[in-house]
Order: structure tokens, then C-alpha cells, then sequence
């Protein structure tokens, strides 16, 4: 092998933050279902520590040998509000209690799936579980949430998208940290490995392995050779760099699913951006050539990265999943935060982004004071551009209670700080307080 | 077992040999090395090659980050597949 090769390899790895971002099983929990909620519990809890008992030794191995920074250990587990429904239990609360004692003692990072899926409408477990949202999520550190409010097929349950804004009022009032456990999304994917959002869908098998990779250094990287060349090379030279990230996360993903003997599922190839410098989605998009991150042009360059990504990745691993593009989490991204707080990105070039990027409002802050129903109307804004482009979008955003415009949410670590930014103080009330459905639109039909 | 393993450190007299009694002593075969001097720094890599039975990668790694320590040097051991994976169609 060549000496450039090797070299080329390392630096992606030591000098640009080239990670495994996540390494997360996905655990199905069908098989847990009991009418007695102590001995469905006892039996999720079991299943978790027996399942992914050495998820945590094997993905420190695996880093070890490969030299490859392995961040998190994650599991995600079938949608509490389904195996819980079966139960009399009146809240959910201990449910997410048993996910968090399985997650801590196993010594994994987070643990996805209290979750509902009401697109089209709730069944008697997803009221419950909604309403637990807030205490599950104050009295746990590990687990996550999420609730699908929307899709292409099925349409917006407006009903589910005032109840959220409600929820995450709540949760905000008790510590708005707790609101970056909280995905409200539309079109959720059933094998995405990256939380607060993940969840393992109906469909699939008992176990998997699901892998997330990252490493925007490293196409900021590859950009930086090919300055103010035209845009058909830019486009090429993120689809090679893609490609090569992607197989670092086939091959991990593969030896991790050997190894703990769990059939391999996917890899997630989603940019997604770390407060830590030279690890910025906002930076990529600079080096494309804006002279800041909101500057007219934006949503057309992250059009372009989004795609060239995807064509990257999907020729290198054996099968893409999950979210996979790029991510745009206000707070995990140190120059989206200085655009932010410097005046050249708002909320409404966010939401015009989410319309061509993987997912969608994410981790942003807003006054203490945004009422319930714009939370409602951002997250019905967010479910419209997700049900009529046939992509997901998400809404995971941050109340900052006490607090107003130029003020930051800090959470910490990976998850960085939120500056607290401006929304239209316009009331959607009337709209929210309609509730019903929001029917599918036309281009669902292909049957 | 396959590894790529490189050294980089300030230049000094006996860094090859150094590293190849190291690696004879744990019965690694040295299967392709290079070697060049960047500013003043010597940087050079190796791929290895031993018998997985009788050496764990673990076991490796630590006896060179041991010399690494005990000479100044930057002694990194990846496995060999890595770069293969990212390299190579």
C-alpha cells in the first residue's frame, strides 16, 4: 500500500475528527409484552443486559485495534408505547426507569425508544407513554424519546402536534436540558442509530447493528484542495471523501456485528457536527463558498452536500440507512452558533435548510416565553416539509425558560450550548386548537 | 494477524534498528517498510504480519506503546484492514 494512503488514512482519523460516531443495537422488545407491568419490565430488562452485554467491551476493542475513536454505545428498543399498552399501567414512568437501569448498568451512553408512533392516530398505550414524557425524562439521564406526528402515507396528526408543543412547554418548565431528549418527528426511520431520536421499528429483525458515522473535518478537508474550482468538482470530491468515511463504518459495523453475533443492519452516514473545532456542518458549507452560514446560497450548498454524501455513501457500504446527510443541530455546531449569534441566521433559514438536509429543527432555543402553540405550529411546519418532500424531518427544540433573545442553553459535552434565538412572536392558536387530521397528500397514492 | 504501524519522532541514531529488535523480539515479521525524514522529524511506516495465536493485537500494542514511551517516539499499531476498507475497491 502506499505510503500516501496510510498517511491520508491517519490524518482523517487523528488530525479531522474522523469518528464512529455511534454504535447502536437495536433491540426488539415484541417478546417482552406482558399484562402484568412488573413482569413486562423485569422482562425488558433482561432482554437489554442479556442482549448488549458486550456492546460496551467489543466497541472498545474494535477502537483499539482499528484506531478508530468509537464515541458512543447506544441501544434502541421497539416503541415503549406499543409493549407497554398490553399492561394496566396508567403512566409509563417506570418503564423508562427500567431502560435507564439496564442502559447504566450495561455502561452504555444513551438508550432510545420511549417512544409513540401517531401518525394517524393513538392507540391506548401512545396517550399514556406521551403524557410520561415529561416525568420519564426528568428522572432519567440516559433514556431518550421520540414521537412520529406525521408521514407521506398517512398525513399530520394535528391533534399529537398540539399535545407536543404542550409537552415540550412541560418538560422546559422543570429543566429545559431535558428537552434535547425529545424528537418530534415525521417520516421516522425505523433503523436510525443516532439519538435523541432513535427507536427500533416493527418491521425489523429481533437484534441489529446499526451504525452511525460522521466526519465533517474531513470533507471540510478534501474541500480545501479544490478552492474555487467549479461546483461539479466540489460535488465530487464530497461523494470520494463520503465514500471513504462510509467504509469505515461498513467495516466496523460488520466486525461489531460479528463479533456480538448480531445480524449487521446499517450505516447511518450522517455529517453530524461536534462543538469541537474543525468539526462544523456550518464550516462545509463556508468552504463552498458563503461568506457565512444563513447567507443566500445556503440551502442551495447544503442541497448539494446533503445529495453528494448520500451518492458517496451509497455505493460504499452494503446497505445506507437511518437519517443518513447532514446534520444541522444548532447547538453541537460551533460556527452555527457564532452565525447565530452574530445575526446571520435565524430560525426561518434553519427551516428552509431542513426542507434539503437529513433531518430537520434541531437542537435550537427559543424564548421562555414561545407559547405551547408556536412550538406546535413550528413542529406542523416541520411535518408539512417532511410529508411533502418524502424525507424526514424532526423537531427537537429547547424552551429556555427564564430566559430571552441572546441568552444560551448550555447542556455540555458533545451537545454543546444553544444561543436563545428570535421567533415570529404571530399566534397559530386558531390553527393548533382546530386539532383532526391533516390528510396525506396526493402523491401518497401510488398503490 | 496484518498491521500497519507507524513511528514518528524527532530524528535520531538507531530508530530502525530499535524498532526491529522490538518487533523480532514479539516474532513480527516486518512485510514492507518505509522510511523519510519531514522536517527534521522521522517518520516511518511498517506493515507486520504474526501469527494471531501466539501474539494479541492487544499484547502488541502495549510492548510498542511501552517503547514508545521509553524512547521519545510516536509508535501508532492499526490493523491493516482499515486501511484496506478506506483505500481500496
Amino acid at each position: 500500500m502506499e505510503a500516501k494512503a496510510i498517511l491520508e488514512t491517519i490524518q482523517m482519523v487523528a488530525e479531522e475528527n474522523l469518528d464512529i460516531r455511534t454504535i447502536t443495537m437495536g433491540i426488539s422488545l415484541f417478546d417482552c409484552i406482558d399484562s402484568d407491568g412488573v413482569k413486562a419490565r423485569q422482562k425488558i430488562y433482561d432482554k437489554i443486559t442479556t442482549s448488549a452485554k458486550d456492546l460496551v467491551t467489543v466497541a472498545n476493542q474494535i477502537q483499539t485495534e482499528y484506531g478508530v475513536p468509537i464515541i458512543n454505545k447506544r441501544i434502541a428498543v421497539t416503541p415503549i408505547a406499543l409493549i407497554a399498552a398490553a399492561s394496566g399501567d396508567q403512566d409509563y414512568v417506570a418503564y423508562a426507569q427500567t431502560m435507564e437501569r439496564a442502559a447504566e448498568n450495561l455502561g452504555v451512553d444513551l438508550i432510545g425508544g420511549f417512544s409513540a408512533l401517531v401518525q394517524k392516530g393513538y392507540q391506548s398505550g401512545d396517550r399514556k407513554l406521551i403524557a410520561s414524557i415529561p416525568q420519564a425524562l426528568a428522572e432519567t439521564k440516559r433514556v431518550c424519546s421520540s414521537v412520529n406526528i406525521g408521514s407521506t402515507r398517512a398525513g399530520i396528526n394535528l391533534d399529537a402536534v398540539g399535545e407536543m408543543g404542550r409537552i415540550i412547554k412541560q418538560i422546559a418548565a422543570t429543566d429545559p436540558v431535558n428537552c434535547m431528549s425529545l424528537v418530534v418527528f415525521a417520516n421516522a426511520v425505523d433503523d436510525n442509530p443516532f439519538m435523541a431520536g432513535a427507536f427500533h421499528g416493527v418491521g425489523e429483525a429481533d437484534r441489529v447493528i446499526n451504525v452511525g458515522i460522521s466526519g465533517p473535518g474531513v470533507v471540510k478537508r478534501a474541500l480545501e484542495q479544490v478552492r474555487g474550482q467549479s461546483i461539479d468538482i466540489v460535488s465530487e470530491q464530497i461523494k470520494k471523501t463520503a465514500f471513504k468515511v462510509t467504509r469505515m463504518g461498513q467495516l466496523v459495523g460488520s466486525i461489531a456485528a460479528e463479533r456480538l453475533g448480531v445480524p449487521f443492519g446499517i450505516v447511518d452516514l450522517s455529517l453530524a457536527p461536534t462543538p469541537n473545532e474543525g468539526d462544523s456542518v456550518a464550516e462545509i458549507l463556508e468552504e463552498i463558498g458563503l461568506e457565512s452560514v444563513g447567507a443566500p446560497g445556503t440551502t442551495a450548498a447544503l442541497a448539494l452536500l446533503n445529495d453528494a454524501v448520500k451518492k458517496g455513501g451509497v455505493m460504499a457500504c452494503e446497505h445506507v440507512g437511518g437519517l443518513s446527510g447532514a446534520f444541522i443541530p444548532v447547538s453541537e455546531d460551533a460556527e452555527m452558533i457564532r452565525a447565530v449569534e452574530a445575526g446571520r441566521l435565524g430560525v426561518e433559514k434553519l427551516e428552509a435548510m431542513t426542507a434539503v438536509c437529513s433531518v430537520g429543527l434541531d437542537m435550537i432555543a427559543v424564548p421562555g416565553d414561545t407559547t405551547a402553540a408556536s412550538i406546535s405550529g413550528m413542529i406542523a411546519d416541520e411535518a408539512a416539509i417532511g410529508m411533502i418532500n418524502n424525507k424526514t424531518t424532526a423537531v427537537r427544540v429547547i424552551p429556555a425558560t427564564g430566559k430571552q433573545v441572546g441568552d444560551s442553553v448550555k447542556f455540555g459535552g458533545l451537545f454543546g450550548r444553544a444561543p436563545v434565538m428570535a421567533i415570529n412572536p404571530s399566534q397559530p392558536q386558531a390553527f393548533i386548537q382546530r386539532g383532526g387530521h391533516i390528510p396525506a397528500p396526493i402523491h401518497s397514492f401510488k398503490n | 494477524m496484518k498491521a500497519i504501524i507507524t513511528v514518528v519522532g524527532q530524528d535520531q541514531v538507531g530508530i530502525v534498528a530499535t524498532v526491529a529488535t522490538k518487533l523480532a523480539t514479539l516474532k513480527i515479521n516486518i512485510v514492507d517498510i518505509s522510511q523519510t525524514l519531514m522536517a527534521h522529524n522521522f517518520t516511518m511506516m511498517l506493515s507486520g504480519e504474526w501469527d494471531a495465536t501466539q501474539l494479541s493485537f492487544a499484547a502488541a500494542k502495549t510492548a510498542l506503546d511501552q517503547l514508545g514511551q521509553q524512547t521519545g517516539l510516536t509508535i501508532h499499531i492499526q490493523r491493516q484492514e482499515l486501511f484496506d476498507a478506506i483505500q481500496k475497491l
